[in-house]
């Protein structure tokens, strides 16, 4: 037999380390891992900066930040330190960001499967009820939710993850529509795989991408939602959330602006964040879209 | 002697930085003279389609350019028109057949208003007039039913007939010059035939130059009156038909004339006494018809009408027809992929579709396929030894032997183990077919059925993938049911043939006996429909190929 049969080409770097490079290339999502990472670290130092309570009485009620070194970005109306409610407060924004993502993905992308992969009357239930989901705006069932669950931060991340999983459910099922009639899903049938595994070891893997980019996305929204039920005072108040401090600090917004610019500021940065490493995982998992 | 109606004059194309080479096209001359049909003729990345791009002025500009060079048409020098200008050119006396005629047409139109959108951009005619032009032009092209495809969307017609429309498109305004690029390498061969032959009679009629690109040697032999060849850009010979077929000079040309098949087949061999390993007994397949209110019904398609044939242990089946003959919708039921209307499919004697899902999952072990596009077919996101092993751990293999057999595989289909840890689209097509092949035989089967193995790679791969399927069928003693469209492929593997028609078989036998002496009108038709029939390869007994 020639050479050329079995001549290989050049071995390609490893599939995470290309990812990584596609990733460095644009700058903006590095930016975005950077904030990403304060954000990170933010949650994980809240203990050295307070080891007891952050809600606790820490100074004098409304101190300006950069007074007193005790508190350096100041105190709010009730004398508790900014700084620590703002370090805890990044646990509670990442902890319900990641848990509602994780949760949303999860139900979204088994209903989505299902429906796309079976079409038929399967497809037929799931998306009327994904349909109704979508027919009430988002924020008004939250609220609904939160007002039968209660006001708890568990609960508060499952009607959260309850109220956004119907976007990543229809594009796994448009995703599923066109790579089920594809022909590496007949030649794995063809060998006897079953359907549980055809659905989640064949299609899902190649159906991912689009959804981990909108993961971020989703994560951003969760953010924003949690903030805004915590600005309308139906935030869980035993935990430091920056929701809270900008609810709170709104009654003081004309004196003491700063209660709630520095939590919006963390909000800002944090979303941002979010949706600037969504554009790099995009351009990292669909290299041929940026392409063009 | 009149004035060539194109005349391309050192032309140069320039590739953006980090391609393989600097210039897709490096100093090409060429000529077209009205009524004369020159063949443009290279492999995949030759850079023949550049030059019709170039010709046409849609080059994917500015990464790829002109860099150097003219291009005459009529006289006229094209790089110096404005896009304007250009444009009441491209369509109306410069027309060009596209390669893919599903990308190229638009799915969202019917293909009634987009010829009629030629008409309308580059003609006068009134509404009626324009309709009346684009039955007659579907009729030309020999569509079978012109009312209902000008109501039907580029989907609901065969690839065939969407090829029929794509030129029906470029003959609407009787142009002076046709770029006709691959136009009948997705089309069966009798459509071919007819499609090339409609060419030429367009050409004589109107007098049009035809710069026809193919890879195909046969086609070239059927339709050129000149032969221009060209190997990774470079024009590598260039004379009359007869001279580049027959006598061709420089090693490139004549390694690709020698890696065509040749049109004889194998020595009958005797299967009387195997056993028979699968058998087909009254196959129906019915497709529903899908139509709406307002273009009117479409009738519903019997793709595969009591179907029975038998395969015996060692034995390669052909099961040879045009598109829509509903071979392809044979190889998936017999490996039950689609489920029958009817009829029973036994392998070794076990109803395959009596089986309950569970059953199924343990019989298909010893029945494999292997598909028409190895790209398609390989899983984007596996490694190619979880690939191969796949089959054998889903049945309960251990996963580390597995793995080590694939490597075994890959060597068995002369491939390095070394590919084990890549991912399909590192490797060229042949070899992603390769892979195929090596996955179907993990799982030891009695039975590889075989989807158009060959009709997607280039002429000389084809011929080594051939070669490989032959030897390995004869060492393993494989029993294989063969589909194809080609003729000549079938002639090099196929010990039986069945040709079908329309869900129906039209006529089986050896295959040295039927192509020797076809009996049905359809199978004779088929076979003298046969690009270069007429032409038999010079014997170029170099080891180039």
């Amino acid at each position: 037999m020639t050479a050329a049969t079995t001549d290989l080409p050049r071995a390609e770097p490893a599939p995470a380390v290309a990812l990584w490079r596609r990733f460095a290339r644009n700058r903006a999502a590095l930016l975005g891992l950077v904030l990403f990472g304060a954000v990170l670290v933010m949650a994980a130092t809240a203990g050295l900066i307070e080891p007891t309570d952050p809600l606790r009485r820490a100074g004098d009620p409304l101190t300006k930040p950069f007074t007193d070194w005790a508190v350096p970005l100041g105190t709010d109306q009730l004398g508790r330190d900014i700084l620590a409610q703002l370090f805890h407060g990044a646990r509670i924004s990442l902890l319900v960001g990641v848990l509602a993502t994780l949760l949303s993905i999860a139900i979204g992308v088994v209903v989505g499967a299902l429906a796309g992969f079976f079409g038929g009357w399967v497809d037929d239930v799931l998306m009327r009820v994904t349909e109704a989901f979508q027919t009430i705006p988002n924020f008004v069932l939250l609220l609904a939710l939160v007002a039968i669950l209660g006001s708890s931060i568990e609960y508060i991340t499952l009607a959260i993850a309850i109220v956004s999983w119907t976007a990543p459910a229809r594009m796994v099922r448009a995703e599923f529509l066109s790579l089920r009639s594809r022909e590496f899903v007949d030649a794995a049938r063809n060998l006897g795989v079953s359907n549980g595994a055809l659905i989640f070891r064949e299609i899902l893997p190649n159906a991912l991408p689009p959804v981990i980019v909108y993961a971020s996305v989703i994560m951003a929204l969760s953010i924003l939602l949690e903030s805004a039920l915590a600005f309308l005072g139906l935030g869980d108040p035993n935990h430091a959330s920056w929701g809270n401090m900008i609810g709170q600090g709104r009654a003081v917004l004309r004196t003491d602006w700063y209660c709630a610019v520095i939590p919006g500021i963390a909000i800002v940065l944090t979303v941002l964040s979010f949706s600037l490493l969504g554009e790099g995982l995009n351009d990292a998992l669909n290299p041929r879209q940026k392409k063009q | 002697m009149t004035d060539p109606v194109l005349d391309i004059r050192g032309l140069r194309i320039a590739l953006p930085k980090g391609a393989d080479r600097p210039f897709a096209l490096s100093g090409l001359d060429l000529s077209v003279n009205p009524g004369e049909i020159v063949c443009l003729v290279g492999e995949s990345g030759s850079g023949k389609s550049l030059t019709a791009g170039a010709i046409m002025r849609l080059l994917p500009e500015p990464h790829v350019r002109v860099a150097d060079g003219s291009i005459r048409f009529e006289g006229q020098d094209l790089l110096a028109l404005s896009e304007r200008e250009m444009k009441q050119i491209r369509g109306d006396r410069i027309a060009q057949i596209f390669q893919e005629p599903m990308t190229a047409l638009n799915p969202q139109k019917t293909v009634g208003w987009q010829i009629d959108e030629v008409l309308r951009l580059h003609t006068g005619l009134g509404r009626k007039a324009r309709r009346a032009r684009v039955l007659e032009l579907l009729d030309l092209v020999h569509i079978p039913d012109p009312r209902s495809v000008y109501h039907a969307y580029p989907h609901q017609v065969s690839g065939g007939q969407r090829q029929r429309v794509m030129i029906a498109m470029a003959l609407a305004c009787e142009p002076k010059l046709i770029i006709a690029d691959e136009p009948t390498t997705a089309l069966d061969v009798t459509t071919q035939l007819q499609i090339l032959k409609l060419i030429r009679e367009l050409q004589e009629k109107e007098g049009a130059g035809i710069l026809f690109i193919t890879h195909d040697f046969g086609v070239v032999a059927e339709i050129a009156d000149r032969v221009v060849v060209l190997s990774k850009g470079e024009m590598v010979e260039q004379g009359t038909a007869a001279e580049v077929l027959n006598r061709p000079k420089h090693p490139y040309t004549r390694a690709l004339i020698g890696a065509i098949p040749a049109l004889v087949p194998p020595r009958p061999r005797d299967f009387r006494d195997a056993p028979v390993v699968l058998r087909a007994e009254g196959l129906v397949k019915t497709f529903a018809a899908r139509g709406s209110l307002i273009s009117g019904k479409r009738a519903p398609v019997t793709a595969v009408d009591n179907l029975s044939f038998t395969l015996r242990r060692g034995e390669t089946l052909g099961v040879v027809g045009e598109s829509g003959s509903g071979k392809t919708t044979v190889s998936r039921i017999v490996t039950r992929l689609l489920e029958s209307d009817c009829g029973a499919v036994e392998v070794d004697g076990t109803d395959l579709l009596a089986c309950s899902p569970r059953e199924l999952r343990e019989m298909r072990r010893h029945i494999q396929m292997v598909f028409q596009d190895p790209m398609a077919s390989l899983n984007p996101r596996k490694r190619v030894e979880d690939l191969i092993a796949q089959g054998p751990i889903v049945h309960g293999a251990d996963p580390k032997a597995a793995r080590a057999r694939a490597r075994e595989l890959l060597e068995l289909v002369e491939l390095s183990p070394a590919a084990a840890t890549r991912y399909p689209h590192e490797f060229s097509g042949g070899q992603r077919q390769r892979i195929g092949i090596a996955r179907a035989l993990a799982m030891e089967p009695k039975v590889i059925v075989a989807d158009e193995p060959v009709s997607a790679l280039d002429v000389s791969v084809q011929a080594q993938v051939l070669k490989l399927l032959a030897d390995l069928r004869d060492r393993l003693d494989l029993s294989v049911l063969f589909v194809t469209h080609d003729l000549r492929v079938a002639a090099q593997l196929c010990d039986r043939v069945i040709v079908m028609q329309k869900g129906r078989i039209v006529e089986t036998g050896v295959t040295a006996e039927l192509f020797a002496a076809p009996s049905h009108p359809y199978t004779q038709q088929l076979l003298a429909s046969i690009p270069g029939r007429g032409w038999t390869p010079p014997d170029l007994a170099t080891d180039a190929a």
